[in-house]
């Protein structure tokens, strides 16, 4: 009886989780233009994104803000993960902590507002830099940095100390230690890093908004703006390709690091195996 | 007292040289103004409760802690302030530390790379060191494809590769299971003494220490409190606190009521102790007395002046008592005999014979006598 209402819930959340996305989808299919109708199915929506300069361009400029956006995160992040785990009595530690985080749970539209201010006044004081690709950039990157460094620092605190001492002890200078042994330790968690800013960067839609100018519309503001005029099919074919890529990616990943850890476990049991009889 | 144990015994010569050296934590001084000299060749191990000073001394020689005051002498050479990577010291982990992402060769030559060395020769010692550790079969694994074993095989080998004029062992066997202890106790000072380096070690396992070590330095409150070989500094504890960190002990608090040059008597609420050598002491001072558990005997009858030559009169070194529990322990058992003056003795007896009939059982009365010989006197 009990299990039963469980099972009612877990099926309801599901429902309302993944309904919407799946209506979506199936809607991508769909031969007629109303969203409320079925009308047979049809590939054409998915022609007429190719077709679709404005989605194209939109596309690839998602895509070359997420992927630079991600570096730099994961740059940055790293340098200021690794400042708070390795060197815990700076000045200006806490704020410096403090202030890594605050993008994480600062309003979007609050720190859009104030990168705004702040880039028209420059711009209006040195001519620079135009409102574009830059500009979003460096706003995705100031909110992926915080996320690069969280994820980053969590590795980094669980990491062994005793291993950078070894290097050290066997002759590293630090820059060496860095590169040889931290750098593998987190390199894992640098690449979920990369992963998830990517994905922050690519479904922005806030922080865009402010930071576009004339001529550099990511693909978010542009199905936002399409969807403001009335739920196209493009728009659902668009999205679907989106969320094709997006669990593709993660199914694959989870299977690859899954079938890692098995791995891992049975070679580690396999040794222990080996090692009794003696 | 650390002084004569050192000079005592200086066959050889002198290879590591630490002078005064303080380390404090704000006020806390983790590392109290340590003077010893490491004899080269030797096994030196540092024994102490946990926060006894211990790892971070062994951490100031491997430069990772930078003392707030002395000096560490490395062979002539100052190194007090010399970075780790630098320091011709290598250190053994209590983790093993080993690189999760290396392979067991990659593990052992990647110091050797640090410092240059031609990938033949590299190649060279790395195989001499896999066969000095019987780790050839395993070479091609990555860590975590190895057994605790060994890793500890491994981590040896990799402190070892650079050929370090110092090693430093910390807490060597503590991530091993008992059984696989007592082996590799005995594989690692064989591995340690084939290559012959000298070496430092930490541990708070006094029977690790004492199997192992040539000397034993047994630590607290970042002092030295005695220096020397295992047998001595079980045998003849300086201080109550040795005496009872290393093995078990009864003490027996009393004064000193008859100071001879040859022997000496004490009053203790227990009985009369008679002890057949001079101690250091004045008429009625206050002194503890230790005696071992295994140096006991118990017996249900009173113990006749035959049975105790040394013994010089009778009433002396005999208390009787009830047995108020026994343990079992294989090789040996252990007794807690309740004396009348509510301390409980402890005696350890081996069982020598496998049907003992007349074998003590709960709530007999015992009379439990010692040696003259066995007792040693603490003062302080």
């Amino acid at each position: 009886m009990k299990s039963k209402f469980g099972l009612g819930w877990l099926i309801a959340v599901y429902l309302f989780l993944y309904l919407p996305i799946l209506t979506l989808v199936v809607f991508s299919f769909n031969d007629s233009r109303l969203n409320t109708s079925w009308g047979g199915f049809t590939f054409k929506w998915y022609a007429e994104i190719v077709n679709d300069r404005e989605i194209r361009e939109a596309l690839w400029l998602s895509l070359k803000i997420a992927f630079f956006t991600a570096t730099a995160s994961v740059i940055l992040g790293t340098l200021a993960a690794f400042a708070m785990v390795r060197y815990t009595k700076f000045r200006g530690r806490t704020l410096f902590s403090g202030m890594i985080n605050a993008p994480l749970v600062m309003p979007e539209v609050i720190i859009g507002l104030s990168l705004l201010l702040m880039l028209v006044s420059v711009q209006r004081a040195f001519g620079f830099p135009e409102r574009g690709i830059m500009t979003i950039w460096l706003g995705h990157t100031l909110l992926g940095m915080a996320y690069a460094a969280v994820v980053i620092q969590s590795r980094l605190m669980e990491m062994d100390k005793s291993l950078e001492e070894a290097a050290m002890d066997l002759g590293c200078r630090p820059h060496q230690v860095f590169r040889l042994v931290t750098l593998p330790m987190i390199s894992q968690s640098m690449v979920s890093a990369w992963l998830l800013t990517f994905t922050i960067s690519l479904d922005d839609v806030v922080l865009s908004a402010f930071l576009s100018g004339p001529g550099s519309t990511t693909l978010p503001i542009v199905i936002f703006s399409r969807a403001k005029l009335g739920l196209s099919p493009t728009i659902n074919a668009v999205a679907t390709v989106m969320i094709t890529i997006v669990a593709v990616g993660v199914i694959f990943g989870s299977i690859w690091l899954a079938r890692q850890e098995k791995k891992r476990a049975e070679e580690q049991a396999a040794a222990y195996r080996e090692a009794q009889p003696t | 007292m650390a002084d004569a144990a050192q000079t005592g015994n200086s066959g050889n010569s002198s290879i590591l040289r630490i002078n005064k050296l303080t380390k404090k934590f704000g006020d806390v001084a983790a590392v109290d103004s340590v003077s010893i000299d490491i004899r080269k060749g030797e096994i030196f191990a540092l024994l102490g409760a946990s926060g006894c000073g211990k790892s971070t001394l062994l951490r100031m020689l491997a430069g990772f802690e930078t003392p707030t005051s002395g000096a560490i002498v490395l062979e002539g050479e100052d190194i007090t302030r010399m970075p780790p990577y630098q320091r011709p010291i290598n250190m053994m982990f209590q983790s093993y530390a080993l690189f999760p992402h290396l392979t067991v060769t990659q593990n052992i030559a990647f110091g050797l790379e640090r410092d240059g060395m031609p990938s033949d020769q590299i190649d060279a010692r790395v195989n001499a060191m896999l066969d000095l550790t019987q780790l050839k079969a395993f070479a091609k694994r990555k860590p975590h494809q190895l057994s605790g074993g060994q890793q500890q095989r491994v981590a040896l080998a990799r402190s070892l590769a650079k050929r370090p004029r110092l090693l430093l062992l910390d807490e060597p066997l503590g991530a091993l299971d008992k059984k696989l202890r007592e082996q590799t106790q005995i594989e690692l000072v064989n591995i340690i003494s084939e290559v012959g380096v000298t070496c430092v070690m930490v541990t708070h396992d006094q029977e690790e220490a004492m199997t192992m070590a040539d000397r034993v330095a047994v630590m607290q409150s970042g002092r030295f409190l005695q220096v020397g070989a295992p047998r001595e500094i079980y045998e003849t504890p300086q201080t109550v606190y040795v005496a009872d960190f290393i093995g078990n002990v009864n003490l027996f608090k009393g004064s000193l009521t008859v100071d001879e040059p040859d022997y000496v008597m004490i009053d203790s609420p227990e009985g009369k102790i008679y002890v057949s050598h001079g101690i250091t002491g004045t008429q009625g001072m206050a002194v503890q007395v230790a005696i071992r558990p295994e140096k006991i005997c118990l017996q249900r009858t009173a113990p006749t002046p035959a049975e105790r030559e040394s013994a010089r009169e009778d009433g002396y070194n005999c208390v009787r008592g009830i047995v108020k529990n026994v343990s079992y322990l294989g090789s040996y058992t252990t007794y807690h005999v309740k004396l009348d003056t509510g301390m409980t003795l402890k005696v350890m007896n081996s069982n020598d014979a496998r049907h003992d009939e007349n074998r003590l059982d709960w709530d007999d009365t015992v009379y439990a006598w010692w040696d003259g010989s066995d007792v040693v006197v603490l003062t302080q």
